[in-house]
């Protein structure tokens, strides 16, 4: 209870009755803005319905937002972030957006995890003309399909990211195929850009089954025999979380990775390795964020300052929500306003330097080229590591410019 | 690989996810059936179990320590049950039926920040139980030891409860208060500890399920809705309140989900809706289940009193309140105003799911279905005629009318829960379309860019025309409440005897009311699209389906007045407090307040106090 | 002529048990028939499956020369067919008025219609019915409050809303007090004569069922053991051995 206690005294400068009359009372006074106070961010992600991945990313912003406003902050002003819980439904979010934009006076929206709250924070943006960073969501069409002038994103997508793994799946001899995937937009979209890419540059492989359980849902067991079943040379894996876990314990156990390649997507981010402890599956190719062997200055910087203030490591979501906030600095100085015209002329073609490389958002769609580390799964003392990574920088993993031209809507 | 030997591995692995799919089941079964609780919070049970179990298991280490903690959590998770049914549930059984599942839907928020608190964000790796982390080789294909451990688990649990039940005076107790409560009574039972006991047997079972599932996965925070659905489902299928009847249907649904993903690997989305929309249409109290006393349904607690048309007094506060409405944007926020909107969205679909389980005496736990339903007309019209929004918001509720015929036909020859589950199971059949059915409803990446047309795009015009579309929707509700065809399904559901000798065709009249109340649904549904701008699965999911229920739950479902009421409340209160960090347990802890403070809900409370003002009459002493 | 209501071999089963057994009888306008029989005998299965609740196994039954076995119950009501109910089956939501405004509702088929506050409809018409049953004073009651004896009476009204030519009886002065009980069936033989209907009734006082039924079949573990007028059914030896013979004692 004190926890909770602290937790909330921490919201609202007070106990548990103090809460609840700020509740009752907070309809009745909307903050006013002014002039010369700060820049405020509306930060908008689903901190309770996956917090395993959104606190690191909130401690990542955090983080940023310090260091910029001890540097003196944007144009002389101090970031200041507004933060809302969107309870992971997209209806949600897009009330929250309108009550941060026309209550908290924000000058634009960032955060954001799933795809679908994504999408359908770009539909708004898109059309009350909001300036929407999206940081985390992976879905391609918010940057194609459904893309438009006010939605931006910084995490690689899945397309490229999926690219990224089938160039370094295509090395391998392996040529019967086998996916397993949770069944929604994210895992078809992954699958269907892994073999895309894959086919392009081996087309003597073939896919010979495809499993599809239910996000969140998987029946471990049964979905390992029915993959066992197609007799595959690799499987390509794009379960996260919980369903990670399952899968692989039942995938140990039953005997379904012995001397088959396993090429798994995001499998390496420290949200879904680390709790696997133990356990965490070896000799996989995956994704991730290796932050423990990340040499370069600006990472060590990163690194020092996160431990430093958190006593913890960093994430994925950790990174991402430092990078989104590294983002919104530089593109407010960039603009040197907060006129939402100005901020998007000024996003457009940004480039600026992160702990994981240089960064430029396309002028193109709207896609920044942040990469991803590409690498080998590994025990080591007891936990699962990256080995053998490489830093692919997104821009290498587009599709042709006519390509995504031809996806984007043309007004 | 040896196909004997597949099938028969891929058979055994079904019967050990059948095992803690029992477990909970039949909790879930016992409570009901002994106490008439729809309990939502089971789910959350077996999370808890899955948690205590873990952090025993750290704590005691050993075959012998892992087996007891796995017990010790079961008997934690029955405790607080218990907890649950001592301060929350009891001062709550005489309130009208189904009252109770908002007190749970509560303790399923206050748990799930609870449990954050506890055991922190990220997901807990369940450990390997001691002396069977090994495999069995059977004619060539590896079964892991624990799933054969797991299936023997659940045959002690069921060999257990049919003793329990048949052999001692507890159990036939339980099984005579799950056949006819009133006898109960009459045997000079006494009841309370009779139900105190039930949660705790249930509850255990609960968190057994979670803890004997832990070598299988772990403990994590989305655990708990995650599992709720299929524990309902199996509930259903099996009969509510049989015992062997959830264990057969938990083997059913887990076979068939086995060996479905060997056929259509799609299929794990909605097979077992779909399993349970065709035992129902055939075994309208599912597989082992009896049917329900008649009269049982919206008839408890004491009867309405006969509807009146509005006083003097109420008819002006009325027009008082659009009067306020209509002057509302010269003196508030765009955000006030915005919330208005959503406000007047969810009253309307508070109010067609009132109708129909109010006064029509049908409940739906799937009303999302004609809300999205209607949602979802809407956005594809836009997006594959390019049709103006004037035209969309005429044909949502057309669409969502036509697809509550449909769905309507089926339910109405069910009554009571097994009706609201059948509505559920369509409307979860009508998601996992949506969802799948990429190339045309966008799947879960939903349909983008669906916005009012020029002249109300502008915040006031919009909130104009929501406020008058939502308002248009709720008086036609009431108008249609006092017509003759309103009061003819209310007399259906008074009596089906009587009404069947007079003339009227039961399930015909209850027919087109469902149609009517799901087509008024799908008016809201329209008007959220135009609001929000896109439209995605989750606005025909079980989460929406809750939300109309707790709105006219928590607003009073006696009362013409409660949904919109609760639909204030509710939205308001989500919006309020969803700024505070730990807004679920602060949300959860206040609907329970709201629950024990006014058994009858909110309107229930006010009519109580101001009616006589107001010239609302009361029932006769 | 035939008769109004024509009943012919009907059998009706439960599991083993045999709860309606060949029985076929005929009726007239302007009678009062009476079915008797032991608690148990089949009368109430009888009853449902003349107004079409249950299905029978075997056996004809046409009313008004018309064939009604497989009829639902509410087409049967509109052929003419009232009914009243061993335990009163009234809307305990709406007040006695509207209770029989919902019967005249149905009789003029204005079910599906959104038009008008349906409490203003037919109430006159309804009005007059009540008055009929002496109710009329009651008419803004809730049903849920009424007296037991009340509420037969509203039933009673119910019952007459579309002006049937019968009316089907299930214990209609069960939970009555003596003197209600013969009001009762005093005001449904003047309604009996003054509109020609007929009446079928099971009756466990047999005070009531001899001082007003012309006629009287007697059921025995769903086989008609007698049938005749009331003077013929009392000295018949067989019912006085499996009915009277316990009930009549134990002063019924």
């Amino acid at each position: 209870m004190n926890r909770l206690k602290h937790a909330i005294t921490g919201i609202t400068g007070s106990g548990i009755l103090a809460g609840l009359a700020f509740v009752l009372a907070g309809s009745l006074h909307a903050a006013p803005a002014f002039a010369a106070d700060p820049i405020r961010i509306g930060d908008i992600n689903s901190y309770k319905r996956l917090p395993a991945h959104t606190i690191p990313y909130k401690m990542g912003v955090e983080l940023a937002i310090e260091e910029i406003n001890a540097e003196g902050g944007v144009l002389g002003r101090p970031l200041e972030l507004v933060s809302r819980d969107d309870a992971g439904k997209p209806g949600e979010a897009v009330k929250i957006a309108e009550e941060l934009i026309s209550k908290d006076r924000v000058a634009l929206i960032s955060g954001t995890l799933f795809s679908h709250i994504g999408l359908a924070l770009t539909s708004f943006a898109g059309e009350k003309k909001v300036l929407y960073v999206a940081a985390e969501p992976l879905a391609d069409a918010l940057v194609w399909a459904n893309g438009n002038r006010y939605t931006f994103r910084l995490r690689p997508s899945t397309y490229m990211q999926a690219s990224m793994l089938a160039r370094e799946a295509a090395k391998n001899p392996a040529k019967r195929w086998a996916t397993i995937a949770p069944n929604y937009a994210y895992g078809k979209d992954a699958v269907a850009a892994f073999k895309k890419v894959l086919t392009a540059i081996r087309p003597d492989v073939e896919f010979v089954a495809e499993q599809w359980p239910g996000l969140f849902k998987i029946d471990a067991g049964a979905e390992v025999q029915a993959l066992a079943a197609a007799e595959p040379e690799a499987i390509y894996n794009v379960t996260f979380g919980g369903d990670l876990a399952k899968f692989v314990r039942e995938g140990k156990l039953r005997g379904l990775f012995e001397d088959r390649l396993v090429v798994g997507l995001l499998t390496g981010e420290p949200e879904y390795l680390d709790p696997l402890k133990g356990e965490a599956p070896e000799g996989w190719l995956v994704t991730g964020y290796p932050w423990y062997d990340i040499d370069t200055p600006e990472h060590a910087a990163f690194l020092a300052a996160y431990q430093g203030k958190y006593d913890d490591y960093p994430r994925i979501g950790s990174i991402v929500g430092y990078n989104t906030m590294l983002t919104v600095a530089a593109l407010i100085t960039r603009a040197g306003s907060t006129d939402t015209e100005a901020m998007v002329d000024a996003l457009e073609g940004l480039s600026f330097d992160a702990p994981t490389g240089p960064i430029t958002f396309r002028a193109l769609d709207h896609q920044s080229t942040m990469g991803a580390y590409v690498g080998w799964t590994t025990l080591e003392d007891g936990r699962g590591k990256m080995v053998d990574w490489t830093y692919m920088d997104g821009a290498d993993h587009f599709p042709p410019d006519d390509e995504v031209r031809a996806m984007r809507p043309s007004s | 690989m040896n196909d004997l030997g597949f099938y028969l591995v891929q058979a055994l692995t079904g019967l050990s996810s059948a095992s803690a799919l029992f477990l909970v089941a039949s909790g879930l079964s016992i409570i009901f059936g002994v106490t008439r609780v729809v309990n939502f919070a089971h789910g959350s049970f077996y999370m808890l179990g899955a948690y205590i179990a873990y952090t025993f298991v750290e704590r005691l280490g050993g075959a012998l320590g892992f087996w007891a903690a796995v017990l010790l959590a079961g008997v934690a998770v029955g405790a607080i049950g218990v907890v649950v049914e001592l301060l929350i549930l009891r001062r709550v059984y005489q309130a009208p039926e189904l009252f109770q599942l908002v007190a749970t839907f509560g303790v399923i928020l206050v748990i799930q920040d609870l449990a954050l608190l506890t055991w922190g964000a990220e997901d807990l790796f369940g450990p390997a139980a001691p002396g069977l982390e090994g495999t069995v080789n059977i004619l060539g294909t590896r079964l892991p030891e624990y799933d054969l451990a797991l299936i023997a688990l659940s045959l002690v649990v069921l060999g257990a409860l049919t003793l329990l039940f048949h052999r001692t005076r507890w159990g036939t107790l339980v099984r005579a208060a799950t056949e006819d409560r009133e006898m109960v009574g009459a045997l000079g039972v006494n009841q309370s500890w009779l139900f105190t006991g039930t949660f705790f047997l249930g509850s255990m079972l609960a968190g057994l399920g979670g803890a004997a599932q832990l070598p299988k996965g772990g403990a994590d925070l989305l655990m708990d809705f995650n599992i709720l659905a299929a524990v309902f489902v199996v509930v259903v299928v099996g009969g509510m309140g049989s015992i062997p009847g959830a264990f057969l249907a938990a083997v059913l649904i887990s076979e068939l989900g086995a060996f479905g993903i060997l056929v259509i690997p799609q299929s794990t989305l909605v097979l077992m809706f779909v399993v349970m929309a065709v035992v129902l249409i055939f075994r309208p109290w599912g597989l082992l289940g009896r049917p329900e006393a008649p009269g049982q349904h919206g008839q408890v607690g004491p009867p309405e009193p006969p509807l009146r048309p509005p006083g003097p007094r109420l008819r002006a506060a009325g027009l008082l309140l659009l009067a306020v409405l209509l002057a509302l944007p010269a003196f508030a926020d765009d955000f006030t105003l915005v919330l208005a909107v959503e406000i007047a969205i969810m009253a309307l679909f508070a109010a067609s799911l009132h109708f129909a389980m109010g006064p029509g005496g049908m409940v739906s736990f799937g009303h999302a279905a004609f809300f999205g339903g209607g949602a979802y007309a809407a956005a594809l019209l836009v997006k594959y005629a390019g049709s103006p929004m004037e035209v969309a918001l005429l044909f949502a509720p057309a669409m969502a009318g036509v697809l509550a015929l449909l769905f309507g036909w089926f339910c109405v020859r069910l009554t009571g829960v097994y009706l609201a589950m059948l509505t559920l199971a369509f409307a979860q059949v009508g998601w996992s379309i949506v969802f799948q059915w990429g190339e045309v409803t966008g799947g879960d990446d939903g349909i983008l860019g669906i916005w009012p047309s020029e002249w109300a795009s502008n915040r006031l015009a919009f909130y104009y025309l929501s406020m008058l579309a939502s308002a248009g929707g709720i008086l036609a509700l009431q108008y249609v409440l006092h017509s003759p065809f309103g009061y003819a399904m209310r007399a259906c559901r008074d009596s089906v005897v009587r009404s069947a000798s007079i003339g009227i065709d039961v399930r015909r009249q209850q027919w087109f009311a469902f149609a009517f109340s799901g087509a008024l649904a799908g008016l809201a549904g329209g008007l959220f699209v135009f609001s929000k701008g896109s439209v995605f699965p989750d606005e025909m999911s079980i989460p929406r389906s809750f939300d109309a229920l707790i709105m006219v739950l928590l607003g009073g479902v006696k009362t013409v007045l409660g949904p919109l009421a609760g639909a204030v409340t509710f939205t308001w209160l989500q919006d309020e407090i969803g700024r505070l960090e730990y807004w679920r347990f602060v949300l959860g802890a206040l609907i329970i307040a709201i629950v024990v403070a006014f058994p009858q809900g909110i309107a229930g409370f006010l009519r109580a106090r101001l009616g006589p003002w107001f010239g609302v009459r009361e029932m006769e002493a | 002529m035939t008769p109004l209501l024509e009943v012919r071999g009907l059998s009706r089963a439960f599991g083993g048990v045999q709860a309606v057994d060949d029985v076929g009888f005929t009726l007239d306008r302007g009678r009062l028939l009476a079915l008797i029989g032991p608690n148990g005998a089949g009368k109430t299965t009888c009853f449902n499956i003349i107004n079409g609740q249950l299905a029978p196994d075997r056996g004809s039954i046409r009313f008004a020369g018309r064939e009604i076995v497989g009829l639902a119950p509410h087409r049967i009501w509109r052929l003419g067919v009232g009914r009243t109910f061993q335990i009163t089956a009234t809307y305990p939501s709406m007040t006695v008025c509207e209770n029989v405004q919902m019967a005249l509702l149905s009789h003029h088929r204005r079910l599906y219609s959104f038009r008008g506050r349906a409490a203003a409809q037919y109430r006159d018409e309804a009005l007059d019915l009540l008055a009929r049953v002496d109710m009329a004073e009651q008419e803004d009651r809730a049903c849920s409050v009424l007296a037991y004896g009340d509420l037969k009476r509203v039933e009673l009204a119910v019952a007459l809303a579309n002006a049937p030519s019968l009316l089907l009886m299930d214990e209609p002065t069960a939970g009555m007090s003596p003197r209600e009980r013969l009001e009762l069936m005093r005001l449904t033989a003047a309604i009996v004569s003054e509109r020609d209907i007929a009446v079928l009734f099971t009756e466990h006082d047999m005070d009531v069922v001899f001082r007003h039924a012309d006629h009287i079949l007697v059921l025995d573990r769903g086989k008609l053991i007698a049938g005749g007028a009331p003077e013929a059914v009392r000295s018949d030896p067989r019912v006085r051995a499996v009915y009277l013979g316990s009930e009549a004692d134990a002063g019924a």
